[in-house]
């Protein structure tokens, strides 16, 4: 193994940062990729715009359900119910 | 949710309350349905799914021992049936077209691969992001328009918060294969929201 790994460039930066957020990122790749992004104000940019897009992905919610699928559904529960 | 308690909740559903099944439609229908959709050949397909997932849910067949959360054992209901179907579409499951491809165009950096067009911040507050409602939006466009296996992917792990090892399981991949997606899904909603937010400020 390489004691002394190359610097990383932007473009080979963003590929590591979804993998970064998980924790998943091999040391020396996160090592390389901390380096990176001290010096880096346009990939800690991206990094905040990924981490915002995965903050807001869990606040989305579900989507509207048209009313006549919620209906349709609840209409086989009752009849389900009634059946028992 | 109202009913938070996962075994009250199934209790609560099982004893005829149709408020809490109405509730329970609501919050994760669309989500069975994208899950399904990962597995079969059609949108109508999928919805076959998710309302066959519904009854068996009701009729209690597969019986929930509070082992896993109430979110993980309905996607596993919906997942065993979305394969079912499949298997009966001949259907194979759809892999990541392009797995090594560059996420962001090579167009934003100049020859020595550093940023030429750089990221533009989504948003001035940063602090209210969460309940910006035009970056919710963009989000959530983003999400919808992500094709298979991402859209899966993304919905599970960063919607509903599941783990990659619980969305590794439902969908039949590896952690790994799980993780390579999901880079690709994130990156894509990220590039959107961006275009969606800059054309939002002009």
């Amino acid at each position: 193994m390489k004691l002394f790994a190359p610097p990383l460039v932007c473009r080979d930066a963003v590929e590591l940062m979804s993998n970064y957020l998980e924790g998943s990122l091999p040391r020396r790749d996160r090592r390389r990729l901390d380096k990176h992004l001290a010096a880096c104000d346009a990939c800690s940019a991206y990094l905040e715009q990924m981490r915002t897009t995965i903050a807001v992905s869990g606040h989305v919610g579900p989507e509207d359900l048209p009313d006549d699928v919620v209906e349709g559904l609840v209409d086989l529960y009752r009849q389900f119910r009634e059946d028992e | 949710m109202q009913c938070v308690d996962d075994a009250e909740l199934v209790t609560k559903l099982l004893g005829g309350d149709e408020a809490c099944f109405t509730e329970l439609v609501r919050r994760y229908h669309p989500t069975l349905v994208r899950v399904a959709r990962y597995y079969v050949g059609s949108q109508s397909s999928a919805e076959d799914v998710a309302q066959d997932t519904w009854i068996a849910v009701v009729r209690g067949v597969e019986r929930f021992e509070g082992r896993s959360s109430f979110k993980t054992w309905l996607f596993r209901i919906c997942v065993n049936r979305a394969r079912t179907l499949a298997v009966k579409e001949h259907r194979s499951i759809p892999a990541d077209p392009s797995p090594s491809s560059p996420t962001v165009s090579s167009l934003r950096f100049d020859q020595g691969g550093v940023w030429s067009d750089p990221p533009v911040p989504f948003s001035e507050g940063v602090d209210s992001r969460l309940d910006n409602q035009a970056l919710l939006d963009a989000v959530r466009n983003a999400i919808a328009t992500l094709g298979e296996p991402q859209q899966a992917v993304v919905t599970l792990r960063d919607v509903e918060g599941l783990s990659t090892e619980e969305v590794a399981g439902l969908l039949g991949l590896s952690v790994a294969n799980v993780r390579v997606i999901l880079h690709r899904g994130r990156a894509k909603v990220r590039g959107i929201v961006e275009d969606t937010m800059r054309e939002t400020r002009l």
